[in-house]
């Protein structure tokens, strides 16, 4: 059950976003988002879906990842199409009661919904195309390069927390089998006891979890860890001919919506 | 005369109990010695402060009284542990809690990278070692996918990566089963043997001292017998007396000397025994 969790949702594959660098696609991600925010009208959101499609199609991620992505989000988006749906002031298109749509309020709707539709999928696009561990690297160089003081501790916190969920999961199982065999119930009763089934599987986990802790901060002192000065890494990120095109790309939509947003 | 790369003078530590002050003694004052290229197994019952001498090894504790010394450097040197920590690698016990890196050949590089050396070269230093300790073919596996022994030779090929002198492993098989314990042990005795790299084995398994040139038996902080695994085990009842076990074999030797067959003495193998019982 619990080994079914996956840690990010990685889909082989080697298109052309899958062999982007991962500081690419990071920085890629922000200019999308720049640019999405900038497209106000129709002309900018049939850009920015144009891009947003061939970009899916282009990483051959199947299309069910991607909505399995934006599915758990139905609830903001029902809300937010609701929201400007039925409380923007303007020309009334359709009335009964009290209860009208706007010309403007269904425009809004639609385009605000969009927007956190395709923020939705590039984002996942992202960790789709890249393993956590690159990911990783990428936000530790982006971050560096940001001059983020804590850019090294931060990464390293992501590596080892990688590197333990599965370890921390396996031990998670075993606890509650232990505990299960003790008498345990995990999965009856209402939402109050089952919260307080769960003290006698998170104490021992939380305890454990601390002794690892301890005993890996010994083992990296030992392997001469002392933080991220003068330390080197093994994998060096290699931009290529592939990584200046995407820039491009990126940066063009960029600048095509702003030219629409102001200029047109 | 054969080069010192360990040399332990009076060590003594003391922890402080926690609960009610009260301050124990971990190590009595240990004096021992180990030369390049041996291999030295450290033996002792829970509490008799075999783990505490093998921090000392490579500073992570530092020492109350006495000196410890690697290669002419005093753990005591606030500038010289890193020097200490490249020079002596440790294996500990747990396989789970020392690897850091979510693949194998990353784990390897952790060592290498805190040293500062050029990515190229640590490149190179990371295929080595997996080689050496026969995991070439995993190398981008995740660690918690791998066997108990797998991971301690993980473990072992990170440490290998720095380029240490002494290998110090802390109780590296107590939570493996039987085939692991004897692939950790198999890649242990032939770094040794094949690389001369020194090797200080703190275990509770006799079985395992046997593989050893030279056995220390540590009991309440102090070093209470030492020599060879063959003079050690053919004191059985010495050992005995120091709730220790001793290999099944010298056991026998032991209770047939007991009824009156003697064999000579310092019989650990099944092979030896044989012959010895033929002639």
């Amino acid at each position: 059950m619990l080994k079914d969790i996956t840690i990010g949702q990685y889909v082989p594959g080697i298109s052309f976003i899958h062999r982007l660098d991962p500081r690419t696609k990071i920085v890629a991600v922000f200019l999308y988002m720049a640019a999405l925010f900038a497209s106000g009208d129709s002309t900018g959101y049939l850009v920015v879906t144009v891009f947003t499609i061939s970009m899916v199609f282009l990483s051959k991620v199947p299309w069910l990842m991607i909505i399995k992505g934006i599915r758990p989000l139905w609830i903001i988006l029902v809300l937010t199409m609701g929201l400007h749906l039925f409380l923007t002031q303007g020309d009334i298109i359709w009335q009964m009661g009290f209860v009208k749509i706007t010309q403007q309020g269904l425009r809004q709707g639609v385009f605000m919904t969009l927007r956190l539709v395709y923020l939705v999928t590039i984002t996942s696009l992202l960790t789709l195309t890249t393993t956590p561990i690159a990911l990783t690297d990428g936000i530790e160089s982006v971050l560096k390069a940001l001059f983020v003081p804590v850019a090294h501790e931060l990464a390293m916190m992501m590596t080892i927390a990688l590197r333990f969920i599965p370890t921390l999961i396996e031990e998670t199982e075993k606890i509650m089998k232990a505990q299960m065999a003790r008498g345990a119930d995990f999965d009856s009763g209402g939402i109050v006891s089952r919260a307080k089934s769960l003290i006698p599987l998170l104490v021992p986990l939380f305890l454990s979890s601390f002794r690892r802790a301890d005993e890996l901060a010994m083992a990296m002192e030992a392997r001469c860890y002392r933080g991220g000065e003068n330390r080197t890494r093994m994998k060096q990120l290699q931009m290529t001919g592939l990584d200046y095109m995407a820039f491009i790309i990126v940066f063009v939509l960029l600048i095509v919506c702003i030219i629409i947003r102001f200029w047109m | 005369m054969v080069r010192k790369v360990i040399e332990i003078k009076n060590l003594i530590h003391r922890y402080n109990s926690s609960q009610d002050g009260i301050v124990i003694e971990a190590l009595k004052g240990v004096d021992l010695h180990v030369a390049k290229g041996e291999f030295l197994a450290v033996i002792g019952h829970n509490g008799s402060g075999k783990s505490t001498l093998a921090k000392h090894l490579n500073a992570l504790l530092l020492p109350h009284e006495g000196s410890v010394t690697i290669n002419g450097l005093d753990t005591r040197k606030k500038e010289d542990t890193w020097a200490i920590r490249q020079q002596v690698g440790m294996v500990f016990q747990n396989p789970d809690n020392q690897l850091v890196a979510a693949t194998v050949e990353e784990d390897t590089a952790f060592g290498p990278e805190n040293l500062g050396i050029e990515p190229v070269e640590i490149r190179r230093l990371v295929d080595d070692s997996l080689e050496r300790v026969g995991l070439s073919s995993f190398h981008k596996r995740a660690p918690h996918l791998l066997s108990g022994g797998q991971k301690q030779r993980v473990a072992i090929a990170g440490i290998i990566a720095m380029r240490p002198n002494v290998l110090v492993l802390d109780e590296p098989t107590a939570m493996l089963d039987p085939t692991g314990r004897k692939e950790v042990m198999a890649t242990v005795s032939a770094l040794n043997k094949e690389e001369g790299l020194t090797v200080v084995h703190i275990t509770h398994f006799m079985e395992e001292a046997v593989f050893a040139d030279r056995v220390v038996v540590m009991s309440e902080g102090l070093i209470a017998m030492e020599g060879t695994p063959r003079e050690i085990f053919s004191r059985v009842e010495e050992i005995k007396r120091l709730r220790l076990d001793v290999p099944q074999i010298a056991e026998l030797n032991g209770c047939l000397a007991k009824e009156g067959l003697l064999l000579p003495p310092g019989i650990l193998t099944l092979e030896e025994m044989v012959v010895a019982l033929c002639q």
